[in-house]
This record gives structure tokens, C-alpha cells and sequence, in this order.
């Protein structure tokens, strides 16, 4: 898949970062603004996909691979499933918010407040756009008439 | 109060299921190993949380605001049900998975299946028996179209579509009852109904709850997407599927919903028991003019299913008229009991199925024949099985046929206990047909070099045939009280699900 | 009444998930369907004239029986906006499997048509 003309691509560079720094902004406010781990993943992802569009795909893929992309994936679902239970060891129960009572109590509304929950957003925010990248990744490869290797 | 973390049954698997694709290609044989151990284990967590009971609130947060976890008679015995099941599963897939690529894939999308089948059985919230069973139906389509072929991706797509439409409207449903009771608990929406009676927003959420978890559990008029989708699939999957996917997530959710939460009534017992007849009927004449093993085996499962779905609405019918408890306990114990038996036997002819087509490359029942004496290990518990299933008395299908039929009996309706032995007969007719085709006979000349598999797929298939024996012995009244009485006893409670639950949580 | 508007949008996505024979326009229907049943869920926790239920630090001075206060009285029901973000997560994924085996099919089978696409039968 090849890229688009010069004015796309330089503007475009220059767009992806922005696009990658506002994903951040939203998963780490998740619990402050509307947003989250989710909508800040779709975010992420899509600033990928902008940089496939302009420059073709064969360039983002040797700049993240598809293991690579992989791994990470695996990486936020572990991380979630560690403060899952890390709040049965600690707190009694499972998903229990154990840093809101004991460790990082915070005021209300600032940044570090809140517990576990920021820790959960950036979990889900690193699997969601690490496997909305794989997706529409897997998705560019199929041609009419080349079987790729599997799907999702 | 049970000493069990409830949520591990469905850790376990998830984590697995995020752990196994890191191993690739390489680690193939570690996955498989892991992925037995984490059935193995969920194994011995159901054994050992037969008989306790109790309601786990997650985060601490208490209902009606928490989302709960509720482990009573009937979870148990669907626990149970799953893991006995997904065990042989997975150790027959570790040797029949190798023909085809990404096994790691495969294993994290069985575990992602199973966990998402724990967590519908396990949930006392209704919105999160929705998210695990929308967990559970894309793990299971995944899986239907794993080996990319054309009949494959067919079945896949028409299996997703009908499987989609269920869901959407499960999910319509839930919405439906949120905005006329206000709450997602079940026991809140349960006292609620009790206390402000049915109005047209809820009875038409009921109908689209029938409708839905009917789609899910191939009941007749919804069944057209199960004979494509099960014989498509990879050998142990279809033993999932069939075995205990339409049942956790079809029969489960439907029983959970009618009896516990909108409460039985004379016309939705009619309905479960027209649904059940025509499904037995119906599943019954189709499957005796197939040609194609795995396919007949897939009409048979909508007959037996349709068994489990006339038992459970019978015993509602009579609770409904206000007839005499017993019969009501007799009949949703006939039901419920064949609704395990169907799981162990079921899944035992699919894997055998799954070793023949190994063996001989083929799944059409007119070009095998005489595999008697090359196969002999499958051919004595592909006849133990459909023993079973036909109704021969030491095995476990006899039992439970006979209950259903003298609950029909002794609660005066006749026209029912006759269909049943006549649906019986049928069953007959078209296992004698399996057992001629592919077993008896003349060997034909491309298949004079079949061997017997290897030992660990045989050891499943042994492991569920001794179970099919063994199974007669639940009716012993000691185990009988464990395992099944309180399973029937949640469902003949009813309403009182709702009352004992919030009893428990608040003292 | 808006919920008939929203029941009128969910039957137009069943039909058009039933009768069209075009794979891709099957899975829009579905996809309409799904919208559907989120926008009825969000309309069910409307109040007229609500506000967002999120809180600021203007109002944090206030002290908290204040701000419970007026967020019982005039807020939306925040509940089902939790339901709908699951819910919508959920659509992305078994869109991203129906149009990869959408794919898959074409490759296979060259075309879209399921009148075509008929191995199965019996």
C-alpha cells in the first residue's frame, strides 16, 4: 500500500504526534473529564492509522511490528489483571480500590487521586489501541486472491 | 458462605487466555501444557464447590449499587457441567489441533470462551450475565471459522449473523427492564416485578429475552444456524458448542430469567413446552436423513435439547397451576439431569466423530465402513454413547428419560410421555444408522490403512465413557442431594431467589 | 414520542439485516440494529433540562451535601452512559470479526451474494 503526495505526508507527521500526546491526555484524565481508558486507546490507535494512511503500511509496520503490537496487547490485559488481584491481596476482595484507603489518598479532583482507577485507564488504554492497531493492521494485508495468516 | 473466591473461575482463564499468545510458535508445546493445567484446575475448584452457596460482591461495594457474583444449586451444577467438558476438550486438542496453524490462537480463544461461559453461570447482575455472554458468542464464532476453509467461513457468517441478532436483543431487553424497575440486580428487579406486577414494557422485554436466549440455545423456530455451524467446526469445539455453550448460555440464562426473576406463569409454561416439543420433533425427522455424521450428530442435539426444555417448562406449568410440588421437582430434576448427561455424551460422540475424520479424512457416513476392528477404542465409546443416548437402561440417558416420563405421566399428561418414547424411538433409528455406516460393514479399499489415534485423545474419550456409566449413579439419594436436589430446588423456590439473596448480603 | 423513533430505527436495521443479499449490507443492518438499542439506552436516563454528571472544582468548595444535592435534582442518570460505553465496545469487536470473515469469504468464494455462497444444505 503506497503513501500519498508531499504535502500529506510532512502535515501529517506533525498531526500524529499531536493526535498521540491528546490520547494520553485523555486516558490519564479519564477519572476528571469524560474519556478514559477506552476512548483515549481509540484515539492512540487511530493516530497509527493516520500514519499508515499517508506513508504506507509496509513503513509503519517496520516501525511497530505485529508481534511487537502483540506483546503490548498482552501487556495492558496483564496489567489489568494484576490490579484485579492485587486487590484481593491487599484489600480482601477482588477490584478493590486499595490505593484510594491506604498509600496515595490525594485531594479530590487533582491528578493523583482516586486510587486504582488512573491505573486501570492506562492499562486499558495501552490493550485497546494496541489491538485496534493490530487490526486494522491484519485488515490491510488480505488482497483478493493472497491468504494472509489468520485474523483478528 | 462459601470459602471460594468467586471471580477465580474467571481469572483463571482469562489470564490464560492473555498469557498464551505470547508463546508463538515456538512455546507450543508449553502452551498446550498451561492451558490443560488451567482446565484441570477449574476442575477441581467446581468439584470443590459442590454443595456451598453464597453471593461474592466485587470491590466491596454493596448491592443494589455492586455488581455481585451468586453461587447457588444450579451454578454448581453448570459449573461443573463446563469444566468436566472443557477438560476433555482441551486434552484431545492438543493432539488433534496440530493440522492446523496458530494453536496458540486457538488455545486463548477456548480459554476466552470458557471464561466467558463461567462468568454468564456465576453473575447475578443482568447486565454482566450481557457483557459474558457477548464474551463467550465471539470467542465461539472465532472458533466455528478457525480452519479458513469455504464451508467453514460459510457457517461462520450465518452463525455470527443469527448469533448477533440474539444478542442485540438480550441487550434491547435489559435496557427495557433498567428503565421500567431502575435497577440491574437481579434480586432488586425481581422485587420489583413482584411488588408492581407486569405492565406492556416488561412483559414485551420477557418476549425478547425468550427470543434471544432461544436464538442462543437453538430452540426450532431459531435452530437454522446450528447444523451449519456445528459439524464445520474443529472437532472439539463442536464438542463445546453442543455439549455445554447452548446450554450455559441458552438454557441457563432462560431458566434463570423465566423462573427466578419474572416468575413462571401458565402461559410462558406452555410456551417452554410447544418450544420443546417442536424441538425434539422437529430435530428428530430431520436427523435420520443424514448422510454426514457430524451434521446428524447437530439435529440430534436440537432434539435432546428440546427434552431439557420440556422437562423445565412442565415442572413450571405445574408449579404455575399450583399443583403438587412434587411432580413440578420431579419433572425440572428430569430435565435438569439430562441437560448433564446430554453434556458428557454429547461431547463424547463429537469427539469421536472428531477421531474418525482424523483417522479417514472424511465425515460422510457412506463412504466409511467397517472401521470395527482397525478403531477399536473409539468404536466401544461411540457405542457407549449413543447407548446412552438412546435410553438403554444401566446407562445414565435411561434415567433420565424415565423421569421425564413419569413426571409427564403423574402430572396427566399423557400426549407428552408419548412423544417422548416416540421421539426415543427415532433416536433409536438414527444411532443404529451411525452404528451400521460407519462401525459394521465392509472396510473400503482407500481406508484399509487406518490406525487407532494416539493415547492422549483416547484417554478424553475413556475419561467421558466411564463418566456416561458412572453418571446413572447421581439418582443414588446421597449424591442426589448434593449435586442435583439444589439445583431443582432453586428453580421450584422461584421468587424466592430474590428474598434469600437479599437476605444474605445484608447481614 | 422518541422511543417509537427509536424502535422505528431498530426495525429498519432488522430488515435490513433479513432481507438484503448482500454480505456487507448485512453487517450494516446489524450495526444499525446495535446503534439503536444504545441510543435507547441513553434516552432512558434523560432527565429535561439535566446537567452532566461530572463535578468541578468551582463546586468543590461547596462542601459535599451541596454537591449531592444538586446532582440529585438536576443531573442525568449516569448508569446507562456506563451500559452504552460497554456496549459500544462490545459492537467494535464483533464488527471487527464479521468484516474480517467478510473478507475472508470474498477471497474464497469471489463474491458477496449469499444466494451464492450455498455449499451447506440439507
Amino acid at each position: 500500500m503506497k503513501g500519498m503526495t508531499i504535502i500529506v505526508k510532512t502535515i501529517s507527521s506533525w498531526v500524529k504526534v499531536l493526535i498521540f500526546l491528546f490520547g494520553i491526555y485523555i486516558i490519564l484524565f479519564g477519572h476528571l473529564t469524560p474519556g478514559g481508558g477506552f476512548a483515549g486507546g481509540v484515539i492512540l490507535a487511530s493516530s497509527y492509522v493516520l500514519l499508515m494512511l499517508a506513508f504506507g503500511r509496509e513503513f509503519v509496520e517496520e516501525n511497530l511490528p505485529l508481534p511487537v503490537a502483540s506483546k503490548l496487547d498482552c501487556l495492558g490485559a496483564f496489567l489489568f489483571a494484576l490490579i484485579a488481584i492485587l486487590g484481593l491481596v491487599i484489600g480482601g476482595s477482588f477490584f478493590v480500590n486499595f490505593l484510594y484507603q491506604k498509600y496515595l489518598p490525594g485531594e479530590a479532583l487533582s491528578l493523583i487521586s482516586a486510587g486504582t482507577i488512573p491505573l486501570s485507564n492506562i492499562a486499558i488504554g495501552l490493550k485497546v489501541g494496541a489491538s485496534l492497531f493490530m487490526v486494522v493492521l491484519v485488515l490491510s494485508i488480505f488482497r483478493p486472491g493472497v491468504s494472509g495468516n489468520e485474523k483478528e | 458462605m462459601t470459602s471460594i473466591p468467586l471471580p477465580i473461575f474467571v481469572a483463571i482463564p482469562l489470564v490464560m487466555a492473555f498469557l498464551l499468545p505470547v508463546f508463538g510458535k515456538k512455546g507450543k508445546s508449553v502452551a498446550t501444557l498451561l492451558a490443560n493445567l488451567a482446565t484441570v484446575s477449574l476442575l477441581a475448584l467446581a468439584v470443590a464447590s459442590i454443595g456451598q452457596s453464597g453471593v461474592y460482591e466485587i470491590g466491596k461495594w454493596s448491592i443494589p449499587l455492586g455488581i455481585n457474583l451468586v453461587l447457588d444449586g444450579l451454578s454448581s451444577l453448570l459449573l461443573l457441567a463446563i469444566s468436566v467438558v472443557s477438560t476433555a476438550a482441551m486434552l484431545f486438542s492438543a493432539r488433534y489441533m496440530e493440522q492446523y496453524t496458530a494453536k496458540s490462537k486457538y488455545l486463548s480463544l477456548f480459554m476466552l470462551m470458557v471464561a466467558g461461559m463461567n462468568g454468564v453461570v456465576l453473575s447475578g447482575d443482568i447486565f454482566n450475565l450481557f457483557v459474558f455472554l457477548e464474551i463467550a458468542s465471539i470467542a465461539s464464532y472465532a472458533l466455528v471459522g478457525f480452519g479458513c476453509e469455504h464451508e467453514e467461513l460459510e457457517a461462520s457468517f450465518k452463525y455470527m449473523v443469527m448469533g448477533s441478532i440474539g444478542s442485540i436483543f438480550v441487550l434491547f431487553a435489559v435496557a427495557l427492564v433498567y428503565g421500567n424497575t431502575g435497577s440491574l440486580n437481579m434480586a432488586y428487579i425481581s422485587k420489583a416485578i413482584q411488588s408492581s406486577g407486569l405492565n406492556a414494557g416488561l412483559a414485551f422485554a420477557l418476549a425478547l429475552f425468550i427470543t434471544g436466549f432461544g436464538l442462543k440455545a437453538a430452540l426450532v423456530p431459531f435452530h437454522a444456524w446450528l447444523p451449519d455451524a456445528h459439524p464445520s467446526a474443529p472437532a472439539p469445539i463442536s464438542a463445546m458448542l453442543s455439549g455445554v455453550l447452548i446450554k450455559a448460555l441458552g438454557v441457563y440464562a432462560l431458566a434463570r430469567v423465566v423462573f427466578n426473576v419474572f416468575g413462571i406463569s401458565i402461559s410462558i409454561g406452555w410456551l417452554l413446552i410447544v418450544l420443546g416439543i417442536l424441538s425434539m420433533v422437529a430435530g428428530a425427522f430431520l436427523a435420520i436423513g443424514q448422510w454426514d455424521f457430524k451434521r446428524l450428530l447437530a439435529y440430534s442435539s436440537i432434539s435432546q435439547l428440546g427434552y431439557v426444555i420440556l422437562g423445565i417448562g412442565l415442572g413450571g406449568l405445574i408449579i404455575a397451576r399450583g399443583g403438587n410440588l412434587a411432580w413440578a421437582s420431579l419433572a425440572i430434576l428430569g430435565g435438569l439431569f439430562h441437560l448433564i448427561n446430554h453434556a458428557v455424551y454429547k461431547s463424547l460422540l463429537f469427539l469421536t466423530s472428531g477421531s474418525i475424520e482424523m483417522s479417514t479424512g472424511t465425515r460422510q457416513m457412506k463412504q466409511m465402513g467397517g472401521l470395527a476392528e482397525k478403531m477399536p477404542v473409539t468404536r466401544a465409546t461411540c457405542t457407549v454413547a449413543s447407548a446412552s443416548i438412546v435410553g438403554i437402561p444401566p446407562f445414565s440417558g435411561f434415567w433420565s428419560k424415565l423421569i421425564l416420563v413419569i413426571a409427564a405421566i403423574q402430572a396427566g399428561f399423557y400426549w407428552i410421555a408419548a412423544t417422548i418414547v416416540f421421539v426415543s424411538l427415532c433416536t433409536l433409528i438414527m444411532y443404529l444408522k451411525v452404528q451400521r455406516y460407519v462401525f459394521l460393514g465392509e472396510l473400503p479399499e482407500n481406508l484399509q490403512q487406518t490406525k487407532e489415534n494416539k493415547n492422549s485423545m483416547l484417554v478424553a474419550m475413556v475419561f467421558l465413557a466411564c463418566l456416561c456409566v458412572l453418571m446413572g449413579l447421581l439418582l443414588v439419594p446421597s449424591l442426589r442431594s448434593h449435586i442435583l436436589d439444589p439445583a431443582v430446588k432453586v428453580l421450584t423456590d422461584g421468587l424466592e431467589y430474590s428474598a434469600n439473596i437479599i437476605k444474605i448480603t445484608s447481614m | 414520542m422518541l422511543y417509537a423513533l427509536c424502535f422505528l430505527l431498530f426495525m429498519i436495521g432488522l430488515y435490513c439485516a433479513v432481507v438484503k443479499k448482500n454480505m456487507v449490507k448485512i453487517v450494516i443492518g446489524i450495526m444499525v440494529m446495535e446503534y439503536a438499542v444504545n441510543l435507547f439506552l441513553i434516552m432512558l436516563g434523560y432527565r429535561i433540562g439535566g446537567i452532566a454528571p461530572i463535578i468541578d472544582k468551582g463546586q468543590l468548595e461547596s462542601g459535599t451535601d451541596q454537591i449531592t444535592a444538586g446532582f440529585l435534582s438536576s443531573s442525568v442518570d449516569p448508569l446507562p452512559q456506563a451500559l452504552v460505553l460497554t456496549a459500544i465496545v462490545i459492537s467494535l469487536g464483533s464488527l471487527a470479526l464479521m468484516i474480517s470473515i467478510c473478507i475472508r469469504t470474498y477471497e474464497r468464494y469471489g463474491t458477496f451474494d449469499i444466494t451464492q455462497i450455498r455449499r451447506l444444505k440439507g
